[in-house]
């Protein structure tokens, strides 16, 4: 287990989020947070990436606090795709995937081959090589999502934490960015991502996290945790858990609330 | 050294414009083509309009003239003329408008505002606020006391429009019109102090208020230069930390950025710059604000460039100068301060004017 959170206190101001809460990422998995809105897993991300500083508690990351790291060496290991990213007015694709280069760069050593040998790979891997010298402005949402992407994909950290990269994209964009993560999986990377789809969750992760009101509920295997009572109590939602006909994992399909009783009594 | 100008397909990437690659074992960048050369074009063309800055005023000299007693030769009149009274003055020019840009761009960018700017955000008006209290109430119009006076004030005014916006974070336009709102009361309240004061002082105050560069001498600017060079150094090593900030603190802060002191750094630069050019002459206004933004749009570069808008600034500053001297010909010395603002005051108004329809679009 490479990252892990050790019983942390963690909020804003004087608000408190989570309290004493404990939560493992295993080694070289593929792990998803899930919970309704506002229920803290955007806090929570953020106190793994150093980000937030727990009151209390700490975060591991390979057996060592990460307060006790330096920036760039954290940056190196561990890299993180915010839930809102902001891009200069006027910056060009290449541009803005070169800034995920920082940690590797110094007052001299600004631009070396390693920095275009990485930006070059990850357009490459996100289908962006064609685009590189476009507008991020004139981009299309799932494309610009994919230039995000590709900015934490060329800061070459082996672990990589993502706040909902799916939202607000189309079905279609939101499985292409899915099949992108489970590529950088299989390629040996830690990918810790928040989601709401759980049947995505359920068929890309291996890890579950579930989250209500800054607690975790539940964590495991999607096949043990995604069950219809585990739903209903983290979401209020009464749904039937059937297995997906493509892949066989959890898929979840809520009932009818006008209807859910019948279903239920035969 | 390798330096290439075309990308090698498959190898290098295109950036969408040319992009120069120099790579030593101690030193690599990756150099845009385009907004160096326009960035020293700008730089040269601020030169030259300092040099014939120093041709103006009441014994008018040639630039062959000029050349000559720059060069070290030349009559002991011309040599008194050009580096004890004008040279000063030009160079004056080029490094103040320099720093206000580059105070202009740390401002903007921090803010993510094109109003975002030390002058906008209340530092002139608390400056002018300190040294109209220093001269008219204390009595003191010595140069070291309105200097400090000028830097307190501007000081403790931008802490205090800080402090007031401040709400859970800083919020670019809360920043802004918390700071149009301070201006506008230390305004009237200088207005209401000179109607009060004696003739003379008024007058004093008046013309630092103006904003001039011409009583810059070089026991002035020799010490301006050197804290203007470590200002130009600090800005340079903080220009990466800046760059990333652009993207947001959770998104600088992973990348490897220690957002806090980075942000702090560059908000002690940023107000250095105007701090050391309002102590030495007065505020300037509305070149931080310009210089920026003129910057990006010919240069089209990504956010704005500190490196850019320092060789705006100083076009600029060196071209309002230019056009006093050109005014003092046929009229009257106007202060170089009364020309940037009224230049700087058009272009505010259709800045604002198109920030107010971008915000309505947003939230009709
Ligand atoms: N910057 C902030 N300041 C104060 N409260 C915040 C801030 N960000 C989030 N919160 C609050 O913290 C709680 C958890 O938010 P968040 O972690 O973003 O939830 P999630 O990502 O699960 O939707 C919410 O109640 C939210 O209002
Ligand atoms: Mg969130």
């Amino acid at each position: 287990m490479r990252l892990s959170a050790e019983s942390i206190t963690i909020g804003y101001d004087r608000k408190i989020i989570s309290e004493d809460l404990s939560v493992e990422v295993p080694e070289d998995s593929f792990t998803a947070i899930i919970g309704p809105n506002g229920c803290g897993k955007s806090t929570l991300l953020r106190a793994l990436a150093r980000v937030l500083t727990p009151s209390a508690g700490e975060v591991l990351l390979d057996g060592k606090a990460v307060q006790q790291y330096r920036s760039k060496e954290l940056a190196q290991r561990l890299g993180l795709l915010p839930q809102s990213s902001l891009a200069p007015d006027g910056i060009r694709v290449a541009d803005l995937v070169s800034r995920g280069r920082a940690p590797h760069q110094g007052l001299f050593q600004q631009w070396q081959a390693s920095d275009e040998e990485a930006v070059n790979a990850a357009l490459q891997a996100t289908k962006l090589t064609e685009l590189s010298g476009r507008l991020v402005d004139e981009l299309s949402g799932g494309q610009r999502q994919r230039v995000w992407v590709a900015m934490l994909l060329a800061q070459q950290t082996s672990i990589m934490l993502l706040d909902e990269p799916t939202t607000f994209l189309d079905i279609a964009h939101q499985y292409e960015l899915m099949e992108l993560f489970r590529g950088f999986h299989e390629q040996g990377k830690t990918v810790v991502t928040v989601l709401h789809d759980l049947n995505q969750a359920a068929r890309y992760a291996d890890h579950l996290i579930v989250m209500r009101d800054g607690r975790v509920i539940a964590t495991g295997h999607p096949q043990d945790v995604i069950t219809g009572e585990m739903v209903e109590e983290v979401f209020g939602l009464r749904s039937l858990v059937v297995p997906d006909p493509v892949t066989g994992t959890p898929s979840v399909v809520p009932l009818d609330p006008r209807t859910a009783t019948a279903t239920e009594a035969s | 050294m390798s330096t290439r100008t075309a990308p090698r397909p498959g190898c290098d990437v295109d950036f969408g414009y040319s992009v120069l690659r120099p790579r030593t074992p101690w030193w690599s960048a990756r150099i845009p083509v385009r907004l160096v050369c326009l960035a020293l074009l700008l730089g040269a063309a601020a030169v030259l309009m300092g040099l014939l800055a120093i041709t103006l005023g009441d014994y008018p000299l040639t630039l062959g003239e000029v050349f000559t007693t720059l060069t070290g030769a030349g009559e002991d009149f011309h040599r008194m003329i050009v580096l004890d009274w004008r040279a000063p003055v030009a160079a004056a020019a080029v490094v103040f408008g320099a720093l206000l840009g580059i105070g202009g761009a740390i401002f903007q960018s921090l803010t993510r505002n094109p109003l975002g700017s030390p002058d906008i955000i209340g530092f002139d008006a608390g400056a002018y606020f300190a040294v109209v209290i220093t001269i008219l109430v204390l009595g003191s119009g010595g140069y070291w006391s309105v200097a400090t006076a000028a830097l307190a004030g501007g000081l403790l005014t931008a802490c205090a429009v800080y402090l007031l916006a401040y709400r859970r974070g800083i919020q670019g336009f809360r920043l802004i019109v918390v700071g149009i709102g301070v201006s506008a009361m230390l305004g009237s309240a200088n207005a209401y102090l000179i109607t009060r004061a004696e003739i003379d002082d008024a007058m004093t105050v008046g013309f630092w208020g103006a904003g001039t560069i011409t009583r810059v001498t070089w026991t002035g600017m020799v010490p301006a230069a050197a804290l203007g060079c470590a200002i130009i150094l600090a800005a340079t090593a903080l220009a990466r930390s800046l760059r990333q900030l652009e993207l947001g603190d959770d998104a600088a802060t992973t990348q490897g950025i220690a957002v806090n002191s980075a942000r702090l750094g560059l908000i002690v630069t940023g107000v250095a710059t105007t701090a050391l050019v309002t102590a030495a002459a007065g505020p300037i206004g509305f070149i931080a604000l310009v210089a920026p933004q003129l910057a990006r749009r010919i240069t089209r570069s990504a956010g704005v460039s500190m490196f850019s808008a320092a060789m705006m600034g100083a076009l600029l500053l060196t071209a309002a100068h230019l056009l006093s001297l050109a005014v003092a010909q046929v009229y009257r010395p106007v202060p170089v301060g009364l020309i940037t603002v009224c230049l700087g005051g058009i272009y505010l108004i259709w800045l604002l004017m198109r920030e107010a329809r971008r915000h309505n679009g947003v939230m009709p």
